[in-house]
């Protein structure tokens, strides 16, 4: 379970996060909605502690993740994270890409991490491209080897920071259905997006954020439908 | 009737022996300087890119000294001076001293681009994976960063291996010093000059054709 407590975020002088108060159970999918700059993507930093926090705090089973004392790099096995950016390693085939975390962070055999690659490549769809360099993958194909490479960790949970935002359109579709898969296999998921389909159809809960504060949160049906503010309207209106 | 005594003598084959061990002496004065100037460079382009305050306020300036000032100034500074803070060198240690740092001066604003070139989305990404601040170092950015800046890194070192020619001011008989030798003996400048600088090509060529051939690779 992920709790968030009131959590502060400043860059300098700008305030990204006003209090964000959010607790996301065990094999929840929650989508984030909102206009860019909204805070979306810093939230899912500050998750992992890719960023730090000024005020308030995360919890991921119990651990504080800002804390001084946490092993970061061990929590962090725990959740795994797909940016908007692919950032597939250009000097490692698809497989090693997959192979490298697990076999130097979880300290296993060479073997092992390369089964475990093949596994979670075939998985996303890319058992046929186990040893191509991700310069000959499409832009899509290095997206789902992202989340192959998150998934090769065994994360109990997977943040998305608009997995789809950088792609082709045609190419949209192919990364949306890998987490639809995920999804359907109970993996706890937190999907910044602005796929509003995906966000209306896959989560079990859709929370709106709008200049660094959590306007809203509820099942689908009611924000798209019955969204209780004005900005969360305003929103839908426009990008449907 | 005596011969007379000659002090000139034309070239031959033992002479092309001697410029060819010259040769080696200048390949190793070189690959030492080079490999220990790589290090020191790293290390130092790392500590540039970190930025912090003390390295930025210390080191780069320091490097910027080295960088600038002729290598062949600081050669001779250095030999001269070093007796007086009691390093007695002999002109291939001092050599290979001036020729590291001054390899270092150049590598480490290489190393800093290279790092530079990773970028923070990839670290990120990397860092997400579980790894440490070292792992990420060791397997993302020394391999992503090191390919791209690895072509003007063989253009430092090739031009330090050129460079080492400034050594024979100090009375090191690499391979200019030892043209020069000959060329006092034989009086035949160009025919010697013209051996010396094929050695040097035929040092650097290998190096270049090599590394073009490592740059294909990666490009795949």
């Amino acid at each position: 379970m992920i709790e968030i407590r009131d959590l502060h975020k400043y860059f300098g002088s700008l305030h990204v996060l006003k209090g964000i108060d959010l607790d996301v159970q065990k094999g929840e999918v929650l989508s984030v909605i909102g206009a860019s700059g909204s805070g979306k993507s810093t939230l899912l930093y500050c998750i992992n502690g890719l960023e730090p926090i000024q005020q308030g705090s995360v919890r991921v089973d119990g651990i504080d993740v800002h804390a001084k004392g946490t092993d970061i790099n061990k929590l962090r096995t725990k959740l795994g994270m797909v940016f908007q950016q692919w950032n597939s390693f250009p000097h490692l085939t698809a497989l090693e890409n997959v192979a490298l975390a697990p076999k130097i962070v979880k300290g296993k055999s060479r073997d092992e991490a390369r089964d475990i690659a093949a596994k979670q490549l075939t998985h996303v769809g890319l058992g046929e491209k186990l040893n191509v360099f991700p310069s000959s993958l499409s832009g899509g194909q290095q997206q789902r080897l992202a989340i192959a490479r998150a998934l090769a960790m065994e994360p109990e949970y997977m943040l998305f920071d608009e997995a789809t935002s950088a792609l082709d359109p045609e190419l949209v579709g192919e990364v949306l259905d890998t987490m639809r898969l995920l999804a359907e296999e109970g993996m706890t998921m937190i999907c910044v997006t602005h796929e509003m389909g995906f966000a209306r159809d896959v989560s079990d809960r859709v929370a709106f954020f709008h200049q660094g504060v959590m306007e809203e949160i509820g099942p689908p049906a009611q924000i798209f439908s019955e969204a209780q503010s004005e900005h969360t309207r305003k929103f839908l209106a426009n990008v449907r | 009737m005596q011969p007379t005594v000659s002090f000139f003598s034309g070239f031959n084959i033992n002479d092309l022996w001697f410029l060819g061990e010259a040769a080696l002496r200048t390949l190793w004065i070189s690959v030492l300087s080079i490999s220990i100037g790589t290090v020191i460079g790293v290390v130092c382009g790392w500590l540039l890119y970190e930025g912090k305050l003390a390295a930025t306020l210390t080191l780069a300036p320091v490097l910027d000294i080295f960088r600038s000032v002729p290598l062949i100034i600081q050669l001779v500074l250095f030999y001269n001076f070093a007796p007086i803070v009691g390093l007695n060198l002999d002109p291939f240690a001092s050599g290979v001293v001036i020729l590291s740092i001054y390899t270092a001066a150049l590598v480490a604003n290489v190393a800093r681009g290279g790092i530079e070139a990773v970028g923070d989305p990839m670290r990120r990404a990397a860092r997400s994976l579980g790894m440490t601040y070292w792992q990420d170092l060791r397997y993302v950015v020394f391999p992503i960063g090191g390919r791209a800046v690895f072509p003007a890194w063989v253009g430092v070192a090739l031009g330090v291996m050129k460079d080492s020619a400034l050594v024979s001011v100090l009375g090191y008989v690499e391979l200019l010093k030892a043209s020069q030798i000959l060329i006092t003996r034989t009086q035949e400048p160009f025919l010697i000059l013209t051996i010396a600088g094929a050695f040097y090509f035929a040092l650097s060529y290998p190096i270049s054709r090599y590394s073009a051939s490592l740059e294909k690779r990666w490009a795949q």
